[in-house]
């Protein structure tokens, strides 16, 4: 893999995670508990696709075979996504979307931290950009673990299986493979050893005020996203997302 | 979201005779007429979204920073600016995203504060420091009376760049323009 391959790949996990994260929070416009809730969603739903904008334009000058970001977004299959597996799970009811927020949350802020030092000046400049915005969303979300967690006996108890069933997502995004390693080494990437200490305080210190027991740490974790290889549900979020691009190819309006 | 073009054919807001070229002071000054679309009582250079203007050769570069990563205005400023270029007869120009330094409420002008609050929305409270982002809530005052006694409804408003409050004194609701 050359650094050119593994910074193509690099990109198109975060504008990939972003982007999947993003058409799942807007399923919930017009779904939402409150008026509040709802607006709350849809702008952090906004954020990550105009992050992941940004990754995907960089990705597709990177990988320089004459695709822009549209392309990229809307017109790869399944197989050529590479976005982390916990952000194309179900909404579920409104704890698992907060659950599921909430661990994704930790790890995108600490990891576009990082990336704010990164040696390739654009992708700092994106991460620094992107960090003041994911700073509410992991606010809001941790804000939001703490008070279903130490709610009612009902919040708590659906809190406390919306962490039990996401947890085998969470540790994706804190394991490295060669295109981490060989940006890493190059001064472009994060260090996702730092990033995982980094992830799991935060998460300890949230799930105890909320009074949630944490899952096993040795259990069972779900890899695969980051290099393509995607659970059922993916698929089924791309039918409906790229169904227009596909069916009207270089419609605009 | 609809735009409309101006439609005129031979009338003109050039404001510089043919083959004459405005410093960018004057350029400055024109920019200061383009409103913000979600905040028309604040321009988009009160609001730090013009970064600089300078001459290349016969081009004008204009660069542009962005405010929040997903904010759909985006586009639509750098339209607004490129007509109001235009058709003051300085098509001859080009836009630049710079992403680095991120915008930051702190380059609002305090005039521009006070436009906000005449409208209605509290303006930014203090700098975007790391502390006023993780820590406590900022204390906000109410833009229709003046009270302190506000609480905050919602950390995400009509608007990316907006929060929700309420005020505890006057009862109305009103929306806050977070730091960031
Ligand atoms: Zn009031």
């Amino acid at each position: 893999m050359t650094e050119q391959q593994a910074l193509f790949e690099y990109l198109l996990r975060l504008g990939d995670s972003g982007t999947i994260l993003s058409q799942r929070l807007c399923e919930w416009i017009g779904n939402a508990p409150a008026l509040e809730e709802e607006l709350a969603i849809g702008n952090v739903a906004l954020d990550l696709l105009g992050q992941a904008r940004a990754w995907l334009e960089y990705a597709a000058e990177v990988e320089g075979a004459g695709r822009d970001a549209d392309a990229l977004a809307f017109l790869r299959h399944e197989r050529e996504y590479r976005n982390l597996l916990i952000v194309e799970q179900a909404n579920g009811n409104f704890a698992d979307t907060m659950a599921r927020q909430y661990l994704f949350d930790a790890w995108h802020y600490f990891m576009l931290q990082a990336l704010c030092t990164s040696a390739d000046e654009r992708i700092a400049a994106i991460a620094a950009k992107g960090l003041k915005e994911v700073t509410y969303h992991l606010r809001r979300s941790s804000a939001w673990v703490k008070r279903l967690g130490d709610g009612t006996e009902e919040s708590h108890a659906k809190m406390q299986d919306a962490i039990d069933e996401i947890w085998t997502y969470s540790g994706e995004m804190l394991i490295g493979d060669e295109a981490d390693q060989l940006l890493l080494e190059a001064g472009i990437g994060a260090d996702l050893e730092q990033v995982k200490q980094q992830w799991q305080a935060h998460v300890t210190a949230t799930l105890a005020e909320a009074t949630l027991t944490q899952p096993a740490e040795d259990s069972y974790m779900q890899t695969g996203g980051k290099q393509g290889y995607h659970t059922e549900q993916l698929g089924f979020l791309l039918a409906e997302m790229q169904y227009l691009p596909r069916a009207y190819p270089g419609a605009s309006w | 979201m609809v735009q409309q073009h101006d439609s005129n054919l031979i009338a003109t807001d050039r404001r510089w005779p043919e083959g004459t070229r405005p410093s960018t002071d004057e350029i400055w000054h024109l920019l200061e007429e383009v409103p913000d679309p979600e905040v028309p009582v604040v321009n988009v250079v009160e609001l730090g979204i013009v970064r600089e203007l300078a001459w290349n050769g016969d081009i004008l570069e204009v660069t542009l920073t962005p405010t929040y990563s997903g904010c759909p205005a985006t586009h639509f400023i750098e339209e607004e600016i490129g007509a109001a270029l235009n058709r003051a007869g300085l098509a001859n120009h080009r836009l630049k995203q710079r992403l680095a330094p991120a915008w930051t409420t702190d380059w609002i002008t305090d005039a521009a504060r006070e436009k906000l609050r005449a409208f209605g929305i509290a303006p930014p409270q203090g700098s975007a420091s790391k502390r006023s982002l993780l820590g406590e809530d900022p204390e906000v005052t109410c833009p229709q009376c003046g009270s302190t006694h506000t609480e905050q409804v919602s950390e995400f408003g009509s608007t990316a760049c907006k929060a929700l409050y309420r005020c505890k004194e006057c009862l109305e609701p009103f929306d806050y323009f977070k730091c960031i």
